[in-house]
C-alpha cells in the first residue's frame, strides 16, 4: 500500500494538516492498515463530509475507505443489507430507491460513506421519529489495532458496537457493515412549508407539526434581529403515495473558490431576504423527490469553495428542550449582534440519545450555522459554546473545529465509559486524529 | 432471448468496477475475468445486487498464456447471446527500473499489448459469428508519441492502439465495434498520490458511464478521455520534434 505525503483539510477546509496518506484498493491491503506504523497513529477517512478535524491526522497517517464501496448482499424480503464501510449514501439510493426502499437515516449529504455515518452517528431531518444512523445497524466488521477483524453487534461486544456509533473512527476500521432498509411507497414526499414570523412561533410550529411530520426541519434567517428574531420557514414532508419521474440529476459544481469578501453582511441579507419571500405568507405545499429535499446542498458540488480559500466554520449544537427556547435566543442574538454573516441557518427538534456513549442527540433543539473564517469568528465562537454549555447542551464533533477539551469533558459525561472500551481495543494508542488530540478524548494528553 | 454478456479483463482495477457496474444496471451478464479471484467475488456480488443477469469468475493473467485460451471456453456462450468485451489491463513500471533491468520489457509488453491481443485473437471466431457486439479497449495517451520520461510503457500502448485501428477494420464488416479509449489521467492506485485534481483527471465513475454509454449506443472509433486530452495530444503530436524533446514531459 502506498503512504504519500499529502495535506488533508474536512469540508469547512479548515484546519488543514500534513500527514501521511493510503487509499487501499483491496482487503490484503486493507488488512495490514496497522503495518509500520510505529509510534504514530491512523485514523479512517470516509468522504471527508464531516467539516472539521475528526477524519484528519496531524503528522500522522490517515486511510482513505472509499474504494470499499461494495454491496455484498440483499435481502429483498427483510430488507437486510450488507456493504463495504466505504460506500456512499447516495450510490445505496440510487440502486434501492428505485425497489422501494430507502437506508432510514440520511445526513444533510449523500456524499457521506457509511462508515463515516456510523462513526459520527449521523442524524437526518427524522431524528424524533427515526433516532440516528445506529437505529438502523445490524453489524459492524471492524479492524482492530491489534489487526485481527472482528464482527461487533448487540449481541456481541455490545459496548464495542455501541462505542464506535458516535465514536469518530477510535474503536477501529470498519470494513463492513449490516444495515436494515425500509420499504416506503414511492421516491417522493409531500412537502409542506410553513412561514414563523419569528423564534416563538417556529418553535410552536416546530412542537406541533413534529407529531405530525416524519422530516421535519426549519431554515431560519439568522440576521434577523429584534421581534423578527428566529424568524424562519419550516419544513414538514411525509412520504407520498406516489412518486415523481425519476429524471436524471442536473449537478451544478462551483468551479473556483469565490474570493474572500463575495461573502459580507450585505450580500447575506440581500439573499437571506430573497430566500424569506420565495414562500408565500399562507405557505405552500408541493412534492418532491427524496433527493432533492434530503440532499438541497448535494446539487451544487463544491459549494463549500462559496466561502473562499480561507474555509468556515459551522457550529452545531443541540440544548434541551427544557431551557431551550432561552439558549436558541441568547446564540441567535449573539449571532445577529457580531453581523458574521452567517447563511441560512438550520434549526430542528431532536429526539433521543442514541446508545453509544459519546452520542451527541439529546431531546431538545439543534441549531446550525456557517461562518466565513474572519477576525472575530473563533471569539463568537467560543461565546456560542459557553452559551450551549451554560444551557446543558451539546457540541456536534462532526461539525466542530474548535471546542475546548474542557467544554467538550463536560458536553459529553459518559467519556469515561468510552475511554475504557478503546482502551480494551486500542491499548497501545495506534488509533488516533487531530480531534482527538484536541479534545483529550483518550486521556493523559496523548493520541 | 439473447443476453448481452461482457466480459472484463482486468476486474479488479476500479475502472473495471465502475465499467461493469453500468453493464449491471441494464442487466447484462458480466464474466469477470483477472488474477485476484477472491477480490472478484466481492465485485460479483455487488454487480449481482446492482442488477447484473448473472455474474462468472474467472481467472485470467497477462503473463499466464493458458488462463488467457480458456477464456474462450468460458465465453462459449449460446449462438443468440451478444458478446462484448472490455479490457483494463496494463502495468507501468518506472521507466528507470526498466532501464536497470531491461527484463522488465516483457512483463510491460505482455500486460500492456501480446495478453490482450493474444486473447482477442482467440475469441476472433467468437465474435465475428455473432454480427454483433463491442470490444472496448483502454490504452493510454502515452502511446501517441514516445517521450524520453516513458517510452518502454508508451511504446506498448502504441502497439496496442495499432492493433486496435486494424482491428475495427477488420471487425467492422461483421459488424463488431472496436472502441479504443486513450486516458489521460485516472484517479486510480497507479496514480495515487501523484496527481492533484483538477479538469485533466477523471474519476474511474465518470470514465466508466462515458465509456459504457459510447458503447452501448453502437459506436466504434478512438475516444479520448477525459476529452480534453484529444486537444492536448492533437498539439503534442505535432509539435516540431526540436520543442518537443525540451517539453518536461
Ligand atoms: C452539506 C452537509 C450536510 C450535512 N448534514 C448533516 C446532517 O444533517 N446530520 C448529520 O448528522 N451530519 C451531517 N453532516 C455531516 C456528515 O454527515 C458527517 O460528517 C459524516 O460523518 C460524513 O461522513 P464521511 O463519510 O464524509 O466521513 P469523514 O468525514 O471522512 O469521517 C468522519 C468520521 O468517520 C470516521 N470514519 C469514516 N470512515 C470510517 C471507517 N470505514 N471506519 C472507521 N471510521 C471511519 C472518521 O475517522 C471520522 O472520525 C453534513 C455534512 C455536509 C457536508
Amino acid at each position: 500500500m502506498k503512504w504519500t505525503k499529502t495535506t488533508l483539510g474536512g469540508w469547512g477546509r479548515l484546519p488543514r494538516f500534513a500527514c501521511e496518506a493510503a487509499r487501499p484498493e483491496r482487503l490484503p491491503e486493507l488488512n495490514g492498515a496497522f503495518d509500520g506504523l510505529g509510534e504514530g497513529t491512523l485514523i479512517a477517512h470516509g468522504a471527508g463530509r464531516s467539516y472539521g478535524d475528526c477524519a484528519l491526522n496531524e503528522n500522522g497517517r490517515v486511510l482513505v475507505m472509499n474504494r470499499f464501496d461494495r454491496i455484498l448482499g440483499f435481502d429483498p424480503v427483510s430488507g437486510d443489507l450488507e456493504v463495504e464501510a466505504g460506500v456512499s449514501l447516495r450510490a445505496l439510493m440510487d440502486v434501492f430507491l428505485p425497489r422501494g426502499f430507502l437506508v432510514p437515516v440520511n445526513p444533510g449529504t449523500a456524499f457521506a460513506t457509511v462508515g463515516g455515518a456510523i462513526a459520527n452517528d449521523v442524524h437526518g431531518k427524522n431524528h424524533e421519529k427515526d433516532g440516528a444512523f445506529g437505529s438502523c445497524l445490524r453489524w459492524i466488521d471492524l479492524l482492530l489495532p491489534s489487526g485481527e477483524t472482528v464482527r461487533v453487534s448487540g449481541d456481541s461486544d455490545r459496548a464495542l458496537f455501541e462505542a464506535t456509533q458516535g465514536g469518530v473512527g477510535l474503536t477501529g476500521i470498519m470494513v463492513a457493515v449490516g444495515l436494515r432498509l425500509t420499504r416506503v411507497p414511492s421516491n417522493a414526499l409531500d412537502v409542506r412549508e410553513t412561514k414563523a414570523a419569528n423564534l416563538d412561533a417556529l418553535l410552536a410550529a416546530i412542537v406541533a407539526e413534529g407529531a405530525r411530520a416524519r422530516y421535519s426541519v426549519a431554515w431560519i434567517d439568522a440576521l434577523a434581529s429584534g421581534p423578527e428574531l428566529g424568524r424562519g420557514i419550516l419544513e414538514t414532508a411525509v412520504e407520498s403515495p406516489v412518486g415523481l419521474p425519476s429524471g436524471p440529476r442536473r449537478d451544478k459544481a462551483l468551479p473556483i473558490d469565490l474570493p474572500g469578501f463575495a461573502l459580507n453582511p450585505l450580500s447575506v441579507k440581500a439573499f437571506n431576504a430573497l430566500w424569506w419571500s420565495r414562500v408565500p405568507a399562507a405557505g405552500r405545499s408541493r412534492k418532491r423527490r427524496y433527493d432533492s429535499f434530503l440532499f438541497p446542498l448535494d446539487a451544487i458540488h463544491d459549494w463549500n469553495r462559496m466561502y473562499g480559500r480561507r474555509g468556515f466554520r459551522q457550529f452545531q449544537c443541540v440544548v434541551p428542550r427544557a431551557d431551550g427556547e432561552r439558549a436558541l435566543r441568547q446564540l441567535l442574538e449573539r449571532v445577529s449582534a457580531s453581523r458574521a454573516g452567517s447563511f441560512l441557518a438550520v434549526l430542528k427538534g431532536m429526539g433521543a440519545a442514541g446508545p453509544g456513549p459519546l452520542s451527541f442527540p439529546m431531546p431538545g433543539y439543534l441549531l446550525a450555522l456557517d461562518f466565513p473564517e474572519r477576525a472575530g469568528t473563533l471569539d463568537l465562537l467560543a461565546d456560542m459554546e459557553r452559551i450551549t454549555r451554560n444551557h446543558g447542551g451539546r457540541i456536534y464533533l462532526a461539525k466542530d473545529s474548535c471546542l475546548s477539551a474542557d467544554g467538550f469533558r463536560a458536553m459529553y459525561p459518559r467519556l469515561d465509559e468510552f475511554r475504557a472500551v478503546v482502551e480494551r481495543v486500542d491499548p497501545h494508542r495506534r488509533l488516533g486524529s487531530s480531534l482527538s488530540r484536541r479534545l483529550d478524548i483518550r486521556g493523559g494528553g496523548k493520541p | 432471448m439473447s443476453r448481452r454478456v461482457w466480459a472484463i479483463l482486468g476486474a479488479s482495477s476500479p475502472i473495471a468496477r465502475a465499467f461493469a457496474r453500468e453493464a449491471a444496471a441494464t442487466g447484462a451478464s458480466l464474466v469477470l475475468a483477472g488474477r485476484d479471484i477472491a477480490d472478484m467475488e466481492r465485485t460479483a456480488l455487488d454487480l449481482r445486487v446492482r442488477g447484473a443477469a448473472s455474474v462468472a469468475v474467472v481467472p485470467w493473467d497477462a503473463g499466464d498464456r493458458p488462463t488467457q485460451k480458456a477464456l474462450v471456453s468460458a465465453l462459449d456462450v449460446p449462438a443468440n447471446d451478444v458478446l462484448n468485451l472490455f479490457v483494463a489491463v496494463g502495468s507501468m513500471p518506472a521507466q528507470a527500473d526498466i532501464e536497470a533491468r531491461p527484463e522488465l520489457i516483457d512483463e510491460v509488453v505482455a500486460s500492456n499489448y501480446a495478453a490482450t491481443a493474444f486473447t482477442i485473437l482467440c475469441l476472433l471466431p467468437a465474435l465475428e459469428r455473432r454480427r454483433a457486439g463491442s470490444v472496448v479497449v483502454l490504452g493510454s495517451v502515452a502511446g501517441d508519441r514516445g517521450r524520453a520520461s516513458n517510452f518502454v510503457y508508451g511504446s506498448a500502448k502504441a502497439a496496442m492502439a495499432t492493433f486496435l485501428q486494424g482491428l475495427r477494420a477488420r471487425l467492422e464488416p461483421a459488424g463488431v465495434k472496436v472502441v479504443s479509449v486513450k486516458l489521460g489521467f485516472v484517479d486510480t492506485g497507479m496514480t495515487w498520490g501523484l496527481l492533484k485534481g483538477g479538469p485533466l483527471v477523471s474519476t474511474p465513475e465518470s470514465l466508466g458511464r462515458r465509456v459504457f454509454a459510447f458503447a452501448a449506443a453502437g459506436k466504434a472509433g478512438e475516444i479520448y478521455h477525459s476529452s480534453l486530452w484529444f486537444w492536448i495530444m492533437a498539439i503534442i503530436r505535432n509539435l516540431p520534434y526540436a520543442i518537443f524533446r525540451r517539453l518536461p514531459i
